[in-house]
């Protein structure tokens, strides 16, 4: 796997892939590709797209991804799509709305699915933005739906955060999932073409009016379309100048640093999960205290310490 | 360690509908593969550059157009050209047998399926013949 770190950072794009999936899989060699990879990036803007299903946002990122192109930015695109639970399998169809990309080389598509563990999507996704990033994107752009909590976690590595909605369809906004509405810096209301877009952004900016404004950035309401291209460049130039904002502001450097101390607390975290049930829960004591348990002959407290003991003496 | 298998379901060519590949996807979903859908009216270089970008393990093509004996050449041969022949090709539609066998001893694909298999006969084989390394 190591000799595909040299191959990614001149540009090979199967490497990339290959880096990829190794990340997805956490891979044994991932520690040490990390290694090697983490100078090289810090690089790559990272814009984030969430909202409900099917508003459009698979179709936006192929718009936005328009706008980039023609200003010669190389673009990383990553699709996250529900896993199922049931079968652990998942259908990734967000590239139908991309195929005018396919064979440009300044864009790199990846579907990924959200599989299992808690907490593994947001990781996973962190780490691809670093290859997508060391593969020398100069943007990379995040599509998830925003309804499962590690969905929403992942928008928290964003630079920008779309939060795309549909004026119709129920999108209204006491029934939008709690959290989705903190995370924007900027709210879309796709498929304008339908009409019925103003009672949305009326509502948006009235709930807009109650919250405190963040660092100076009260999150713009646009309406767009992209059967008719509505707003399109609008939104573009909304998203360099909410960078433009992060910059001049110092909030850029602060949330760069924010999430590297962050990233370092959930590897510490997740390496610690994995002792406590490897070394603590599985070594055939937890079993034997449960006969304890159950007879009231020692309490949930005690027990926990007794098994801690090896840890913290 | 959790390796998934990921199989690309495109639609080369420009006849009609998808009923047939979207019927598959999602059968490779429910048998636990991840399953990246493209779509119709796809080129041999979408379908090749996407496989790769997608780090598939198979790509499976659904061909009902009649274009099988160049659509299946082409695939692999850019797949060769980007050093990415380790990716399986095969194929679903109403192929003369003849054209099959031609295709196969040929190394233009690794299998294709017929009308009559079933779809537990496409994921037995692609369980066997994926390399869980
Ligand atoms: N009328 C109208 N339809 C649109 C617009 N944008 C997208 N659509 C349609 O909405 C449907 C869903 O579009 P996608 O771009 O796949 O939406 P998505 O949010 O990525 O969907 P998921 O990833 O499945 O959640 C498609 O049929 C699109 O053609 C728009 O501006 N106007
Ligand atoms: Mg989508």
């Amino acid at each position: 796997m190591i000799e595909y770190v040299d191959r990614l950072l001149q540009g090979d794009r199967r490497s990339a892939a290959k880096i990829i999936t190794l990340i997805e899989n956490d891979g044994a060699d991932k520690p040490e590709v990390m290694r090697r990879i983490y100078p090289n990036t810090g690089k790559a803007y990272v814009l984030g797209i969430t909202g409900s299903p099917g508003a459009g946002k698979s179709s936006l990122v192929d718009e936005i991804t328009k706008q980039i192109r023609a200003e010669n930015f190389k673009v990383g695109i990553i699709a996250v799509d529900p896993t199922s639970p049931f079968s652990g399998g998942a259908l990734l169809g967000d590239r139908i709305r991309m195929q005018e990309h396919a064979l440009d080389r300044g864009v790199f598509i990846r579907s990924m699915g959200t599989r299992g563990s808690l907490g593994g999507l947001a990781s996973a996704t962190k780490d691809v933005v670093k290859v997508l990033d060391a593969y020398g994107c100069d943007i990379v752009i995040i599509e998830t739906v925003g309804v499962g909590q590690s969905e929403l976690d992942i928008m928290h590595y964003a630079d920008t955060t779309l939060v795309v909605l549909t004026p119709g369809a129920g999108d209204h906004i006491q029934t939008i999932k709690a959290g989705i509405m903190e995370i924007a810096d900027i709210f879309v209301i796709n498929k304008a073409d339908l009409g019925g877009t103003e009672k949305m952004i009326t509502d948006i900016e009235g709930m807009l009016d109650l919250s405190p404004l963040l660092k100076g950035w009260r999150p713009p309401v646009m309406a767009t379309s992209t059967l008719d291209g509505k707003n399109i460049s609008n939104l573009w130039e909304t998203i360099k100048k909410h960078r433009r904002h992060m910059i001049d502001t110092g909030t850029y450097r602060e949330a760069a640093e924010k999430r590297l101390r962050l990233e370092v607390t959930e590897i510490i975290q997740r390496k610690l999960m994995e002792i406590i049930e490897k070394d603590l829960l599985s070594n055939g004591k937890m079993s034997s205290l449960t006969e304890k348990l159950v007879n009231r002959e020692i309490d949930p407290y005690a027990a926990a310490g007794d098994l801690l003991k090896k840890f913290l003496p | 360690m959790s390796r998934r298998i990921r199989v690309l379901v495109a639609k080369p060519g420009l006849d009609g509908h998808d009923r047939g590949a979207r019927v598959i996807a999602r059968a490779l979903r429910d048998a636990g593969m991840e399953v990246v859908y493209t779509g119709l009216h796809q080129t041999p270089e979408q379908v090749v550059e996407a496989a790769i970008q997608e780090d598939v393990d198979v790509v499976g093509l659904s061909i009902l157009s009649g274009a099988h004996m160049t659509l299946f050449p082409r695939i692999k041969q850019l797949l060769a050209e980007n050093g990415a022949d380790d990716i399986m090709v095969m194929g679903g539609g109403t192929i003369p047998e003849e054209d099959v066998k031609e295709l196969k001893e040929g190394g233009w694909t690794e299998e294709i399926f017929t009308p009559g298999t079933t779809i537990e006969d496409i994921v037995a084989w692609i369980n066997s013949n994926v390399k869980v390394d």
